[in-house]
């Protein structure tokens, strides 16, 4: 076979399987996207920012657990992307980027639109590759595939001078796409451990973090916290992996956890920790995060084992994997029903307070009308925010990767590319994106890609005209001296939205917001529904940062 | 971190074996400036026909030093890591002829 290498990348790209990129040409990237014009597997989407592509495969990524591409060409092309690919880094994402980078001769001469790629995306990645020759297109493609699946995924980056791009190849044989290695199997020895301490543990919780989400293990989860009668706890990243009506759940941990959930955390003598990493976020002042527990802690990244909390039993597997072989094994169990008893005092004397979760111009009542109008199908994105944490707490989710949300980076701007980014992935589903006014103009650009493509996106606007969380930060923490955190002037959302080509709603102005919700989601394709909320409203409950999670303030 | 600083008293070698590429100085170096761990020394060498590379990073002895090889272990082009809690000989020898 000969090809070009922008051809050779596209190929490996379709073997791979992909159907949709994401990205926006340059002249560094012109070879590769005059090959992928010829594709009739890929489709491209055009973004209007390098970061809303990024974030499009983000979301791609995680709707459907596949890796997902983006592409930008060099110099301001792949700066733009960074900040999409720190935030699938941090969330443990598989995306691989591909970026023009200048001729090979002319690197490192200052030549127009060239900057490190390589260096400035080194420790936000999993890995990278400048390639260096045409021939090693066979091997770095697959490989990037492999690595972006294997073990915890993550973002890699692969940077090519133009000149390899043209550059010609003959090659005979076609390498194998690159999937996911085995991952590691932990010791029986160390099973039988963790399944003693499971089963001697008069007060275990379990605490499910993303990894559960990543492994496609929330069923056996399920099954664990049902057959061993363990109250849970899930991490932002796990919402969705226990339906918010189980009878064992008891929600979100942590700084915005309701008060019962962070109260039988302190009191629990066992965490067993699946694809969770002890987030600051999660355990605020971490010497007093279940500081009377043992803890059996499984994941499939041996670097977090120990990292924050010392395990008692560590298990270095895929938590699928590991839990797939606890579950057979788990013999009697501790009598838990005190345990359980006590769990129910703590929910009934010291519940997640929804207050106006009936009151559709409440912010928790318009979520909640919004999760009845856009049915349980649903996929749900959100911004960074006020908004992320209401709809954190209020969304009825029950299904893995129905919730989708920056949770390590908590980058404004990620909401509306990644709704996007599912939609395509998920074309049958509705996508609901909660936003603010805040987040929402950080990739506002993207309204134009959204009407290009006309997916099935809802927009929900919680527009309190300030940065929420900053400006309740301020009142709570800084002595009220509320600095940059009210806007001073502000768009007109709808009129704007009008212009991107989108259909709009404003709950304002209408009589009836669960009426106008359902008359939004029965028609297909775009819309912006834009709402009030009062700038006085908070998250609660809120544990201080660097405070210990009982110490919550409201709620 | 710009401080002007003394050697640290405990020091541990960390010897890699790694693929051989322009890039693979600035993954592991990098990984150790990110986490404000300082490398004291640093020796590196091709090996055989020059595919792969060891270093010997002489690093502070001191809690992180756990994680920090664990971190070193998911590096894509670390293929293995040795610990030398009492140092090596090849810091010694090199400090002798560099007086």
């Amino acid at each position: 076979m000969k090809m070009t290498g922008a051809e050779l990348i596209i190929r490996l790209l379709e073997r791979q399987g992909i159907t949709t990129v994401a990205g926006i040409p340059g002249g560094a990237i012109l070879p590769l996207y005059d090959a992928l014009g010829a594709s009739t597997q890929i489709r491209h989407v055009l973004t209007r920012h390098e970061q809303g592509a990024g974030f499009i495969a983000q979301g791609m990524a995680r709707a459907s657990g596949q890796a997902a591409v983006c592409l930008a060409s060099s110099g301001p092309g792949a700066t733009n992307l960074i900040t999409a690919i720190a935030d699938a880094r941090l969330d443990s994402i598989p995306v691989v980027c591909i970026t023009g980078q200048v001729p090979s001769a002319m690197i490192g001469t200052d030549a127009f639109q060239e900057v490190d790629t390589y260096g400035l995306t080194v420790p936000i990645t999993k890995h990278n590759f400048l390639v260096d020759s045409v021939e090693e297109l066979l091997d770095v493609v697959p490989r990037a595939f492999r690595i972006a699946l294997s073990g915890r995924p993550g973002p890699v980056l692969i940077d090519v001078p133009k000149d390899i791009q043209n550059a010609t190849i003959e090659f005979d044989e076609w390498p194998q796409p690159g999937c996911a290695e085995p991952a590691p199997q932990p010791a029986d020895t160390a099973l039988a451990a963790a399944l003693a301490l499971i089963a001697q543990a008069q007060r275990p919780i379990l605490y499910l973090g993303g990894g559960v989400v990543h492994a496609g293990a929330a069923p056996l989860a399920r099954e664990l916290a049902e057959t061993a009668g363990l109250p849970t706890v899930m991490t932002l990243m796990a919402l969705g992996t226990l339906p918010e009506t189980h009878l064992l759940q008891l929600g979100m941990l942590g700084m915005h956890g309701a008060r019962c959930t962070n109260l039988a955390l302190a009191e629990c003598d066992l965490l067993i920790a699946v694809g969770a990493r002890f987030d600051d976020r999660a355990t605020g002042k971490v010497a007093e995060f279940c500081p009377n527990a043992a803890i059996v802690h499984i994941d499939i990244d041996a670097s977090e084992l120990d990292k924050i909390k010392t395990a008692h039993v560590a298990l270095n597997g895929d938590v699928r994997e590991v839990l797939g072989r606890l579950l057979p094994r788990l013999g009697a169990q501790a009598d838990r029903r005190a345990w359980l008893a006590r769990i129910g005092e703590l929910k009934r004397d010291f519940p997640l307070k929804l207050d106006g979760r009936h009151n559709p111009r409440h912010h928790y009542g318009l979520i909640r009308a919004t999760a009845r109008a856009a049915g349980p199908a649903a996929i749900v994105t959100t911004d960074v925010g006020q908004h992320q944490m209401w709809a954190a707490q209020a969304y009825p989710l029950d299904r893995p990767r129905q919730w989708l949300t920056s949770g390590g980076l908590g980058t404004m701007g990620f909401g509306l590319p990644a709704a996007i980014g599912a939609a395509l992935a998920e074309p049958q589903r509705p996508v609901v994106c909660f936003s603010g006014d805040g987040s929402i103009l950080m990739n506002i650009q993207e309204l134009a890609t959204l009407a290009e493509e006309d997916l099935d996106v809802k927009i929900v606007l919680f527009n309190n005209g300030a940065l929420g969380l900053v400006h309740q930060q301020q009142t709570l923490f800084y002595g009220g001296r509320l600095n940059a955190s009210v806007f001073r002037g502000q768009p007109d959302f709808v009129r704007l939205a009008q212009a991107f080509g989108i259909r709009t709603i404003d709950l304002d102005a209408e009589p009836d917001v669960p009426d106008a919700l359902a008359a939004a989601f029965a028609e297909r394709g775009p819309c912006l529904i834009h709402a009030t909320i009062g700038l006085e409203e908070k998250v609660y409950p809120m544990v201080p940062p660097g405070a210990a999670n009982t110490d919550m303030i409201g709620g | 971190m710009n401080a002007t600083r003394t050697v640290p008293a405990a020091l541990a070698v960390l010897e890699l074996t790694v693929n051989n590429h322009p890039g693979v100085m600035s993954h592991v170096c990098g990984l150790f400036a990110r986490r404000a761990c300082n490398v004291e020394g640093i020796i590196c060498l091709p090996l055989g026909d020059g595919a792969r590379s060891r270093i010997w990073l002489q690093v502070p002895d001191t809690d992180k030093l756990e994680p920090m090889t664990r971190q070193a272990r998911k590096l894509e082009d670390v293929l293995e890591v040795i610990r030398h809690p009492d140092g090596h000989p090849v810091f010694a020898q090199l400090g002798a002829a560099v007086g």
